[in-house]
């Protein structure tokens, strides 16, 4: 299975591999491609290259613990990823969350989101045969990174979440640096739109490419802006509204398209967006605590938890069953790109081959994230 | 930039009226040449992938050490950074792309998770514990993910590596 050469089938098709190793794929997707000539007849994804066992791994870690490890499943988004299983905890001991602790998770989940976008924005460049969008995304991105890193401690896997809070508290001079990277992304975004978004050979790869319908998307369980670009509204902050999100004046960027282009025109807009939330809640970060009560070795009552969260793809839910202990029965990861993924074979079919990469860019997978 | 005014170039520049010489030793200049263009294999398995990104960039630049040519093709690579774990199902993989480079190759283990399996050490049953396993190792780089000045250190590391690499001279034992 692994070492399957390429080769012609009997109804004169040609089956090749995309992957483990693609620079495309963006990571160890296998997509096996069943070819007439150039168009696509069937597409497979084969998944596992990267399955980490990370659920259950998480039935052995501790409620403290199990955090961590999340981070390096959908790592452009690993600040979410943390938030989502502290908000699970925080759901099943029923503790409040101190307000500066909520202002100050949302901000830098934002700032998470923005820098996915960016990556995503770097890369759809570079997949497409552009390399300066590449480097132009990275000069914000590591701003972000920078900001992380002085009041994190890590540049790329946070790790900043603890069930009822955060951590520690920012230094005192976050809300200045807050700032400047903001104002540094937005004085840049319009090269962005000077490179890319009006570039006619560009808009020709992605208008009317890879059409995913509204029903579809509900059918493969897609969210994120992949589904918003179909017109479904499915944002989680507006929709279970967490952290405080409910307060904040934000709209959900939603398109009719379907296509390659308004997936790519709802993440471009979901920046802007990012930004106005953070720009409400920098100088209004509350005094106060940053941890909410909780006990030093937590344990969850007996039963089923669920809760979920936006990241920058998508919905990522996580379930979870306790037995009263201080482990985790079980848990399970709902994560937004495994649904995405299976949306590719039924859009790629009857596009040419070249598309097929168009595709994988607009829906912008994270394959940790796939295969947990 | 001048050959002879690159200060680490490996001997003697003779200038003279018709032209000038060299003098020095063949394996000093291979591997002076080797050391100063290593071309990276694109490959990248999970979070470390992104900090290698961030190395090619303009912050950290790898290019000035002579890096920047990132190959997708493992025929066209001198160097393999594997960012990334690596799983039961991936290792087969990576050792067919390993064979698939030229010689000279050399293997960078970047991260906590190729050196021994990292964060995924226990309790886990579908991860490498340390990718030495399968390929051998020339630099391992600590961290979950490293920073870029550490991925920058190691390349550095490895240059000098090669730098004491001989091809001619029969080591002595």
């Amino acid at each position: 299975m692994l070492f399957e050469p390429d080769h012609y089938n009997e109804e004169g098709e040609f089956v090749v591999n995309m992957g483990p190793q693609h620079p495309s794929t963006h990571g160890v997707l296998r997509l096996k491609v069943w070819l007439d000539g150039e168009t696509i007849k069937k597409v497979e994804p084969h998944l596992g290259y990267i399955h980490r066992s990370i659920e259950k791994m998480t039935e052995s870690l501790s409620y403290r613990q199990f955090i961590y490890v999340t981070s390096r499943m959908d790592y452009l988004s690993a600040h979410i990823n943390n938030q989502v299983c502290a908000l699970v905890v925080e759901k099943a001991l029923q503790v409040e969350v101190p307000a500066r602790a909520q202002a100050i998770r949302v901000i830098l989940a934002e700032l998470t989101r923005i820098s996915s976008h960016l990556l995503w924005f770097a890369s759809i460049g570079l997949d497409l045969g552009g390399v300066t969008p590449f480097f132009y995304a990275f000069r914000e991105r590591e701003a972000i990174n920078s900001l992380m890193d002085e009041n994190c401690g890590a540049r790329l896997t946070q790790n900043f979440m603890v069930p009822g809070g955060i951590m520690k508290d920012v230094l005192p001079n976050f809300q200045q640096r807050v700032k400047e990277v903001l104002k540094q992304f937005k004085d840049n975004y319009h090269e962005y739109d000077e490179i890319l978004t009006g570039n006619v050979i560009f808009q020709n790869r992605l208008k009317g490419v890879g059409i995913l319908t509204k029903e579809d998307a509900i059918a493969f369980g897609c969210t994120g802006p992949t589904a918003r670009a179909s017109g479904l509204n499915c944002d989680i902050r507006k929709l279970y509204p967490y952290d405080g999100y409910e307060k904040l004046q934000f709209d959900e960027i939603t398109s009719t398209g379907g296509d390659c282009w308004a997936r790519y025109e709802v993440r471009m807009a979901e920046m802007k967006q990012s930004v106005k939330i953070i720009e409400q809640l920098i100088d209004n970060i509350p005094e106060g605590e940053i941890v909410g009560n909780t006990k030093k070795v937590i344990k969850l009552p007996k039963g089923e938890f669920y809760q979920r969260v936006e990241t920058a793809r998508g919905e990522l839910g996580v379930y979870i069953v306790s037995d009263g202990g201080t482990t985790p029965y079980r848990c399970k990861y709902r994560s937004p790109n495994f649904a995405n993924l299976s949306a590719i074979p039924h859009i790629a079919r009857g596009h040419k081959i070249g598309d097929l990469i168009s595709i994988m860019a607009t829906i912008d997978l994270i394959i940790p994230d796939i295969d947990r | 930039m001048d050959v002879k005014d690159k200060m680490e170039f490996p001997g003697q520049v003779h200038e003279t009226p018709d032209g000038g010489f060299i003098l020095s030793k063949l394996d000093d200049i291979i591997n002076w040449a080797r050391s100063n263009s290593l071309w990276p294999l694109a490959f990248g398995t999970s979070c470390c992938a992104i900090e290698m990104m961030q190395t090619v960039n303009a912050k950290y630049d790898w290019s000035r050490f002579g890096f920047e040519v990132m190959r997708a093709t493992p025929r066209q690579a001198d160097l393999i950074i594997v960012s990334g774990t690596i799983t039961m199902k991936m290792a087969p993989v990576l050792k067919r792309l390993y064979d698939q480079m030229p010689d000279p190759k050399y293997v960078i283990a970047m991260g906590a998770c190729t050196i021994s399996g990292g964060p995924f050490f226990y309790n886990t049953y579908s991860v490498v514990k340390g990718i030495d396993h399968i390929i051998p190792v020339d630099v391992f780089i600590p961290g979950c993910p490293p920073r870029p000045e550490a991925l920058l250190h190691s390349m550095i590391t490895l240059q000098e590596k090669i730098k004491h690499e001989t091809y001619f001279k029969k080591e002595t034992k």
